[in-house]
């Protein structure tokens, strides 16, 4: 963390550089409007000396008292403000007040009044605080305002952002690892196939992945792609095609498509692969936010802490 | 009153002492800023620019991407909570220049780096409203059709390491050759995006 006094110079001089123009600044402004605004009872005010169309003349009245006493009063101001704020370099002002200071106030404010909120969450395990209605309502104002732009208002995604209400896991949906994905992120890694593979073959693990879904395929073109699927497939989807949630690898047997369940979406994403990343929240938003969140994302399948949607 | 008389009827002193006097306040608020530490030193892990970056940082300029979003989080806690540690002087030594804006119709992006996916910002530039309902940001669809050119990028590197130091080695500019090779604008503009702000990981 630098230096945030805001006088952290490379040579002491310029502090000498600020303080002396501005003390010299603020009573010179004073002396000034006092030597040049006496006016004393029965002086008789002179002309300025220059005349204008033979007889036109100017006065060289002095300030009026009420102009006057209010540019004293900025000048005192302004001593005032040196005095308490820190305009000058070589004194930091006996309030000592700087932005930061103020900021570290208003967050330590705040970290008494939400901190034992928090605290109290913390300590308590994710099923429990899904049962909880008071730790739900705060999980679901820090959804809102940090989830929402891709997970959608209600959680349900989007094509390529995880539906987190339908009880269906890439990264698996136990407690523990939603507070990872949260925490940490999680980057997906699926290979594009479409050049080792070459099109008619990817076209041929894509009628086959769709017909482990119970969609209607063509057998034997399915058949073919069987064969390719156990081939180069299975490290990562496994034999079955039920996925591997500790690699992202997605289950491939139940209907539900991140990146689309179209045929030409499906091979799409067999040619090019995906990289879809879920970026880490640990420094951002701190783990007892985190904690909530997971929280929330949980009771979203797990109502009361009950589990209400099968995988 | 002879000063008075002097002053006012030669033009020439006038302007003279008014340039002077207005130029004291400068001087004194303005100039000591360029002999500061934490304004003229990088934060710590900063780093300039990669080329691929500051391509997409061009765009960002030339789209006028600064006229609604803002590029400085400022110390209040409404402010970090919503977009991170607060903006330090240090993060803008290599923007030239900085992208602090001063208005905001969208969201502040100084700490967007690493926020969204790379897809995320590819649909999102493409039409907003694809992942952002209500968003009235306008889309950049044609950026994904325009290419950067690596030549351009290398040579506005060099002026910036010999006329203004930006410490890039031999590494960068061989990387930013190869690595801007068949990139689209909208590659460029999302890794800048994505470096935004990360040099100050925590967030208070």
């Amino acid at each position: 963390m630098p230096d945030l006094s805001g006088f952290d110079f490379t040579s002491e001089f310029w502090k000498w550089f600020i303080t002396v123009p501005s003390v010299i600044g603020v009573l010179w402004c004073g002396y000034f409007a006092w030597r040049y605004s006496g006016r004393s009872a029965g002086q008789k005010v002179e002309t300025m000396g220059h005349v204008w169309d033979g007889d036109l003349e100017e006065y060289n009245n002095p300030l009026p008292r009420w102009w006057l006493n209010m540019f004293y009063l900025t000048v005192a101001w302004g001593a005032v403000f040196l005095v308490f704020y820190p305009g000058l370099p070589v004194f930091e002002g006996l309030k000592k007040w700087t932005q930061y200071r103020q900021y570290d106030a208003e967050i330590a404010a705040a970290d008494a009044r939400y901190g034992p909120i928090f605290q109290k969450f913390a300590g308590q395990d994710i099923p429990a605080l899904a049962a909880n209605p008071e730790a739900i309502t705060v999980g679901k104002r820090l959804f809102a305002t940090y989830c929402i732009q891709c997970h959608g208002a209600d959680a349900r995604g989007a094509r390529g952002y995880p539906n987190l209400a339908d009880g269906d896991w890439l990264w698996g949906g136990a407690p523990d690892q939603i507070q990872e994905t949260i925490l940490n992120g999680r980057q997906g890694v699926m290979p594009p196939w479409g050049e080792l593979l070459g099109k008619e073959k990817v076209n041929e693990v894509a009628e086959y992945v769709l017909g482990l879904s119970g969609r209607p395929v063509d057998a034997a073109v399915a058949a073919r792609g069987k064969e390719v699927f156990t081939q180069n497939c299975v490290a990562c989807h496994g034999p079955d095609g039920k996925g591997n949630p500790a690699l992202g690898a997605a289950n491939l047997t139940d209907d539900v498509w991140l990146y689309g369940g179209s045929q030409e979406r499906v091979r799409e994403t067999i040619a090019g692969g995906r990289q879809g990343r879920m970026p880490a929240h640990k420094e951002f938003l701190g783990e007892a936010k985190v904690h909530l969140l997971a929280a929330y994302v949980y009771s979203l399948t797990h109502q009361g802490g009950a589990q209400t949607a099968s995988p | 009153m002879i000063a008075h008389e002097k002053i006012e009827k030669n033009i020439g002193l006038m302007i003279a002492l008014i340039i002077f006097t207005v130029s004291i306040g400068g001087l004194v608020q303005i100039v000591p800023l360029f002999f500061m530490h934490s304004t003229t030193e990088p934060v710590q892990g900063l780093k300039p620019y990669s080329g691929l970056e500051l391509a997409g940082r061009d765009v960002y300029v030339r789209e006028g991407c600064y006229l609604c979003h803002s590029q400085m989080i400022r110390p209040f806690r409404a402010e970090t909570e919503r977009y991170g540690h607060y903006s330090l002087a240090g993060e803008f030594v290599y923007d030239r220049p900085f992208q602090w804006g001063s208005k905001r119709t969208g969201p502040d992006l100084q700490r967007v780096g690493g926020r969204y996916s790379d897809d995320w910002h590819r649909a999102h530039l493409t039409n907003p409203r694809d992942v952002v309902p209500e968003s009235i940001m306008p889309g950049y669809p044609w950026l994904a059709d325009a290419k950067v050119d690596p030549q351009l990028v290398v040579r506005k590197m060099t002026v910036l390491k010999d006329a203004f130091g930006h410490p890039y080695t031999d590494e960068d500019f061989a990387a930013a050759k190869t690595g801007l090779e068949g990139k689209t604008e909208m590659d460029a503009l999302i890794a800048y995006l994505q470096s935004l702000g990360t040099a100050v990981k925590t967030r208070r």
